[in-house]
């Protein structure tokens, strides 16, 4: 049940996007078409459990031990950073087919706030390793869901008429706020 | 303080540098060195004309696959053709430049409009609604879909119907396979004929809706010698190739045939009268321009 409610809160209550409003940047730059925004958020989950596991290690077993939490943002931003560089060429050797399907994303990862973001939330809230993995997988899930819903919205802004100022960043700006407002009404689902 | 922090930021640099290079050094995958250079040739614009996803895609496919011509590249036109053919040993083929065309005068013809369409502005969308606004069914919708697919700015719209600049246009494709009601075509810039119309509908039906229109008639079917003009699902098609070969000796018997005035000449300087034997000339482009303003 603990499990459960985790996965709700962390998908639609408090969103990564929406509600924490990380990793906005592929949110408004990815999310043109719904191709690209489901590869965009297949590519943040993978990297994000990832980095999340590593980075969970690397604090109790390296920091932890020799008092430098102080130095946690810009560890795991150099630990974060050296595993996307890795993962990309792990991929490109062994996986190729995943490689190409992740193409630009995998490096454009590098610095997206949301990984970093999950990585010190779960320091934060004190989880488990597991706990801690079953988060990161639920916060990239909600990621996942609002890219996609986001490029589906834009896919229709792309037929219909908008004013010229408004065409592009300035109605997804738009989009964003309307849609973090929709899912601010999930805030009172879990007390 | 400072001093723990310096070395283990250090230290945390030295490794990862140290396991990433090793990395680079397991992992790495050998590229063919040839990509990159044919991609250098190519144009870049990934109109995705040559059939491929992009410029990459098609690069990789002309190296590795003998099957695949050098010549695909359209917005790159004949001198990437060649450029690439040396790249990679290919003979270059000599692909008959192409160029699209609208097969549709609908300002000619007075076509009416069913109703007034307030909709989301695209033809994709007004066609939807009840075949579209137009009273032909098969008419330019004049919303420009394909002048928002045109990836090299070779078109607009003027007085509801598109036009196509022939200079700008290179063939790549984008626009026939965009318009919902497949009203372009691409042909061979050396084109003596074209059909302005692409209603595949019965002559009374077309009779009723507009003045210009092909009725069907299959007139010119009948009268063209090299038996290059046939009608499939009552829209005429023209065999451009096998009326290049057969050449003006026929005295574009088909344009004068027709009694609507649907068949016209595209290349007006390139009537009849000169022997078989002098090769087509490339004509000026200007024409098809000006045919289709
Ligand atoms: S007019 Fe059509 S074929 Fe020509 S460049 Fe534009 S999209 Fe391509
Ligand atoms: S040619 Fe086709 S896509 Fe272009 S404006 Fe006309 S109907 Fe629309």
């Amino acid at each position: 049940m603990e499990i459960f409610l985790l996965f709700i809160s962390a998908i639609f209550v408090n969103n990564i996007l929406l509600a924490q409003y990380l990793g906005n940047c592929p949110y408004l730059g990815c999310s043109k078409e719904k191709g690209v925004a489901i590869g965009m958020g297949a590519a943040v989950l993978f990297v994000t459990v990832l980095a999340t596991v590593i980075t969970f290690l690397f604090q109790k077993y390296v920091m932890v031990p020799f008092h430098l939490q102080y130095l946690q943002t810009i560890f795991f931003i150099l630990v974060i950073a050296a595993l996307v560089q890795f993962v990309e060429m792990f991929l490109k050797k062994m996986v190729p087919p995943l490689y190409k399907s992740l193409g630009i994303f995998l490096p454009l990862i590098t610095t997206n706030c949301a990984v970093l973001g999950v990585a010190i939330l779960v320091q934060r809230l004190e989880f488990d390793l597991v706990t801690a993995t079953l988060y990161s997988i639920a916060a990239s899930l909600g990621f996942l869901l609002a890219i996609v819903l986001m490029a589906g919205i834009r896919e229709r802004f792309a037929v219909t008429r908008i004013p010229r100022s408004m065409q592009g960043v300035p109605s997804g700006l738009i989009m964003a706020g309307i849609m973090s407002l929709a899912f601010l009404a999930f805030k009172g689902m879990i007390a | 303080m400072i001093i723990e922090s310096v070395v283990s930021l250090f230290g945390l640099g030295f490794v990862s540098a140290s396991v990433l290079s090793v990395a680079s050094k397991l992992l790495a995958v050998e590229e063919d060195p040839r990509l990159e250079v044919v991609v250098e040739a190519l144009p870049g614009a990934n109109c995705g004309g040559c059939g491929f996803a992009g410029c990459e895609a098609y690069a990789a496919a002309v190296i590795n696959d003998p099957s695949t011509p050098p010549n695909k590249c359209c917005a790159g036109g004949p001198d990437v053709a060649k450029r690439i053919a040396e790249l990679t040993g290919k003979a270059a083929g000599d692909a008959d430049p192409m160029v699209a065309f609208r097969r549709c005068v609908k300002v000619e013809g007075k076509v009416a409009k069913k109703f007034d369409y307030f909709g989301i502005q695209s033809c994709a969308a007004a066609k939807l609604v009840q075949d579209g606004p137009d009273a032909c069914k098969y008419s330019c919708l004049g919303f420009g879909d394909c002048v928002r697919a045109c990836p090299f700015d070779a078109m607009w719209i003027e007085g509801d119907l598109v036009h196509i600049s022939p200079e700008k246009c290179t063939s790549c494709g984008t626009c026939v396979r965009t318009c919902p009601n497949s009203i372009l075509e691409l042909i061979p810039r050396r084109s003596r004929v074209m059909v302005f119309c692409s209603s595949q509908d019965k002559g009374k039906a077309v009779k009723d809706v507009c003045e210009a229109g092909c009725i069907s008639c299959g007139a010119c079917i009948k009268k063209c010698p090299a038996q290059c003009i046939t009608m499939v699902d009552e829209r005429i098609h023209i065999d451009h190739k096998a009326c290049l070969a057969y050449g003006p000796s026929c005295g574009e018997a088909c344009v004068e045939k027709c009694p609507r005035d649907i068949l016209r000449c595209l290349n007006p300087d390139m009537i009849s009268a000169a022997p078989d034997t002098e090769p087509a000339r490339y004509p000026d482009e200007s024409h098809v321009a000006d045919l289709q303003a």
